[in-house]
């Protein structure tokens, strides 16, 4: 077993000019607003296309135009998709950040950069490639208006020639990526070959990295987290959407829009079967939401951290009213303008507690696109089933970015409607009760508006009501409607998505993580293992309340590190008001909140650190 | 040796569908006696019982206060929503989305539509959901204890004393500039007037808003409120006579040309407006926003239809919603088949 002071990166450990394949970081440093999106999502999806198991990050900054912004690509034959907080290549393309860029890099590294930014000088022990942009693309773009945007796409180029990116994967990349555009594409295209002419011609490769064609990403797709959960949301049967603009939350209902208006027209009318309303504020859209679920419509709203706040009232409001709705959390970091477009699992105790009095809320934590979709399907029944509001805890890290992806399932569960009773079914009852635990599992029956019948309607209120629904400040009433509502949380435990548990035959300790934590704490698992000898077992939490798995895994592990994205240790306090009193010491909190998506190094050195103290 | 003889009961009054009056109404009011907002409920029961309408057909939305404790008490039978304060707006703009056959009531009161919820008042407005927005406006919140609201008149006193300095929000005026499409004021003592224009709002095809001074018997009807019983009944102008001619009614109206002018209303019925001043036109917004105004400065309530525009589209037609309610829509309606995910994911590849 290693110890904390005797810490190497596996990087570190190799001879640095020996071939490094299929195992890079690249980041590429530009001025938001500049266009190098497409350039970026090009050598991705080329990188992807060899069959590379690839993952892209995009940091950028809360601004429209001229503010730094980094994204990175990091390829990996070993399919690991964290962050990577170690950068392998670099592309300075940003005078403003490049001094520092290139001091932040470890030895070893490769830069690629704007000649007139004179970077060489900087360090001895990097690898520089000088790029004249501006001359490259004079000749091949004569319109200076675009000349800004194409110039990105000459690094691919020089990219594509140091790394051995498959220059046929490299144009069909650009031809997906400016689709119907041809000669956008065309212009493009030929911005590429400038700079891979460019590179051969004027370079002597020295630095070790390499991507070589594999064949671990045949028949996936690539897609980021909101548009997932969006297509999960339209194959839920949405009819109720609203919203309120707010990064990084805002492209789920924007792909929502786009999916819908495509596929979700009565073909015979030309009719919508949807209505999507861009609200007021959030107050609005969770009010939206919840009308429309009282109404008897599937309805959702998708926000972020500080919109989240706004709806605390009504979410309180859905709790007691027992409607269902679903509410799309993409967290980020803090209110206003603290970090809008970072990266961060905030919410999680927000949510779970979301208003005021006493309320707690089933949670989703989905870890991938995959989960995005799946989850999506899954909250629109849980919420009818359980006749409340579900939260789905994503975040920006999943949301914003590009992941790769199994094709998603068609769904083969029927929609799941939940305890709605009709007029026929009212005339073969005796009474109805709108508040009352008729089948002991605390979820009472429900009447929609509209119903025909004598019996069906009830006016809808606060906490202070009885069983057939009149108002009502009864302590007895009272007491005994919390309670059901609390065994209606009990029967959430066994409904939710379960946690997905690996146990380790010879386990040092248990992790437990959610959400997008999930990727660093699977290559950490190696690290801890290969570099430390020590084995971890894995409970990747998938919902709050937490299913009994979660509790036994605790049990059985002789210590737990709780993986948070969040500075107060938020899903360990979850999980120690939820152990058994016995386990709670064994819960030890790791916490990662630099509005940077956790990566594997940085978790096992606080677990080793955690584990052997100096 | 007496005789007594028992009568024959009364034939019992139904209305066109045959139900009672009793079939309109709700729970017993736990409003204070006297209380403004009583009456409008009684308006209410005889609008919904006039009109022929079966009670589950209706939903009726709240807010919080006074006003907003009172869809308990008409139509029992209707499902009700006691939503949170301010926010009725919102609530409603989902009901009305998850099934457009509704018809939706929302009742509200001065500190629940002006102050706390004036954001989703003001948005309801722009979108022109098709709903009956009646404000029972005292001036004042009753639930807390008399605090003046943000409709109390410049000037007018409190019980305390206290004057309240700042400009009222006619919530007339704003609905009309924001896009309503119904748009009235009233009085809960004036019941020939009110009840025509709970009828012509029922029949109304848009969001039609109704401002109905209605006042708090037990914090604002002393001497110096503006929103008193005295007061408003010494300042009330009524802009024009208004009659209701139901669709199902075949009935024409005689009046001299030239005295009355007809708002033909969305389901066919009509509203008859007589004694109405010399050229007004209440499908012209900036002569009644001057109305308005004008009355302000004069210190005057003009009640009456003040509003109404049938042209503008409604926020179901902007939507191009499907004919059925959304929450009734089976299955196969909402989720596309296979093919649409197998076409989704070939693109992502």
């Amino acid at each position: 077993m290693g110890s904390a002071s005797t810490v190497i990166t596996e990087k570190e450990s190799q001879p640095s000019r020996k071939r490094v394949v299929n195992d890079l970081s690249i980041q590429v440093a530009t001025v938001n607003g500049s266009g190098s999106q497409s350039a970026n999502l090009i050598l991705l999806r080329a990188i992807f296309q060899m069959g590379i198991p690839v993952s892209g990050k995009n940091l950028f900054p809360s601004n429209i135009e001229g503010l730094p912004t980094w994204f990175t690509i990091r390829a990996s034959r070993r399919g690991y998709i964290a962050r990577c907080a170690q950068v392998d290549l670099l592309v300075a393309m940003n005078p403003e950040t490049a001094a520092e860029d290139v001091r932040g890099l470890g030895p070893g590294a490769a830069v690629v950069y704007d000649q007139k930014l004179d970077l060489a000088s900087l360090r001895k022990d990097l690898t520089f490639y000088p790029v004249p942009f501006d001359s490259i693309v004079a000749p091949i773009c004569p319109d200076a208006k675009l000349r800004k945007r194409v110039r990105n796409m000459i690094y691919d180029g020089v990219v594509a020639w140091l790394l051995g990116i498959d220059l046929a994967e490299l144009e069909r990349a650009v031809r997906k990526q400016f689709k119907r555009k041809v000669k956008a594409a065309d212009l493009n295209w030929k911005a590429v070959l400038a700079g891979y002419d460019y590179a051969q011609g004027n370079f002597e490769k020295t630095d070790p990295f390499h991507v070589e064609r594999m064949n671990r990403t045949q028949g996936k797709i690539l897609i980021d987290g909101n548009s997932a959960a969006a297509l999960g949301c339209m194959f839920a049967g949405v009819t109720v959407v609203s919203w309120y603009p707010i990064t990084p939350s805002s492209s789920l209902c924007e792909s929502l829009i786009d999916y819908m208006k495509r596929y979700r027209i009565d073909r015979e009318t030309g009719k919508a079967t949807f209505g999507i309303v861009q609200a007021e504020d959030e107050l609005a859209a969770i009010g939206m939401a919840l009308g429309a679920g009282w109404g008897g419509a599937r309805a959702m709203t998708s926000t972020s951290g500080p919109g989240l706040s706004l709806m605390a009232e009504f979410a309180g409001l859905g709790y007691y009213t027992e409607i269902p709705a679903v509410v799309f959390d993409i967290q980020r970091v803090g209110p206003s303008t603290g970090l809008p477009t970072r990266t961060a699992q905030g919410d999680i105790l927000a949510a779970a507690f979301l208003s005021h009095g006493d309320t707690c809320h089933p949670l989703l934590f989905p870890a991938s696109a995959e989960e995005c979709y799946g989850m999506a399907l899954e909250a629109f029944d849980l919420a009818e089933e359980l006749q409340t509001p579900v939260f789905v805890m994503s975040d920006l890290d999943i949301g914003m970015n590009l992941w790769m992806a199994d094709p998603f399932p068609y769904p083969e569960k029927p929609l799941e409607r939940g305890k709605v009773l009709t007029a026929e079914d009212l005339n073969r009852l005796d009474s109805f009760g709108r508040y009352k635990d008729t089948d002991h599992d605390g979820i009472p029956y429900r009447t929609l508006p509209g119903t025909n019948h004598p019996s069906a309607g009830v006016v809808t209120r606060g906490s202070g009501h009885n069983e057939m629904a009149q108002y009502t400040e009864r302590p007895e009433d009272y007491v005994r409607n919390m309670d059901r509502l609390i065994r209606k949380f009990e029967t959430a435990r066994s409904l939710v998505p379960r946690a997905v548990i690996e146990d380790e035959p010879e386990a040092n300790f248990g992790i437990v993580a959610c959400g997008s934590s999930h990727w660093a704490v699977m290559e950490a698992r190696d690290q801890l293992r290969e570099e430390y000898g020590l084995n971890a077992s894995y409970c990747r939490v998938r919902a709050f309340p937490f299913d009994t798995g979660v509790r036994n895994f605790i049990q059985r592990c002789r210590r737990v590190y709780v993986v948070d994205q969040n500075r107060d240790g938020q899903l360990c306090s979850l999980l120690r008001l939820d152990a058994e009193p016995a386990d709670t010491v064994k819960l030890r909190s790791v916490r990662h909140y630099k509005g940077l998506p956790i990566d594997a190094r940085t978790l096992t050195n606080s677990i080793i650190s955690l584990e052997a103290p100096a | 040796m007496s005789v007594t003889t028992i009568p024959s009961p009364a034939p019992r009054k139904v209305n066109r569908i045959g139900l009672d009056a009793a079939a309109y109404r709700g729970s017993k009011t736990t409003l204070c006696a006297g209380c403004g907002h009583n009456a409008i409920t009684e308006r209410l029961i005889e609008a919904f019982y006039e009109l022929g309408i079966e009670p589950y057909r209706v939903a009726k939305l709240s807010g919080i206060g006074c006003s907003s404790k009172t869809p308990a008490y008409f139509l029992g039978s209707a499902s009700g929503f006691n939503a949170v304060h301010g926010r009725m707006p919102s609530i409603a703009t989902g009901a009305v989305l998850a099934n457009r056959t509704l018809i939706t009531v929302g009742v509200s009161g001065d500190g629940d539509t002006a102050s706390i919820g004036i954001g989703q008042f003001v948005h309801l407005m722009r979108r022109n959901l098709p709903v009956i927005y009646i404000i029972e406006d005292n001036g004042c919140y009753g639930l807390t204890k008399g605090q003046f609201s943000a409709t109390a008149d410049l000037g007018s006193k409190l019980k305390t004393g206290v004057i309240n300095d700042l400009p009222p929000i006619d919530t007339c005026a704003l609905a009309i500039e924001l896009g309503a499409t119904y748009v009235a004021r009233s009085f809960s003592g004036d019941k020939k007037q009110l009840l025509p224009l709970i009828e012509g709002a029922v029949a109304h095809n848009g969001t039609a808003m109704l401002d109905v001074i209605s006042p708090c018997v037990t914090f604002n009807d002393h001497d110096g409120s503006t929103k008193s019983y005295s007061y408003v009944k010494d300042h009330e102008a009524p802009l024009e006579d208004v009659s209701f001619v139901p669709f199902f009614e075949d009935i024409t109206v005689d009046y001299e040309p030239g005295t009355a002018k007809e708002v033909a209303l969305y389901d066919g019925s009509r509203l008859v407006l007589r004694k109405l001043p010399e050229g007004y036109d209440p499908t012209d917004k900036v002569q009644a926003l001057r109305v308005l105004n004008e009355a302000q400065e004069k210190g005057e309530v003009v009640t009456g239809l003040l509003y109404a525009n049938s042209q503008r589209p409604t926020f179901i037609d902007l939507l191009n919603l499907v004919d059925e309610p959304l929450c009734q829509l089976p299955e196969s309606r909402v989720r596309p088949p296979r093919s649409v995910l197998d076409e989704v994911m070939e693109e992502l590849r």
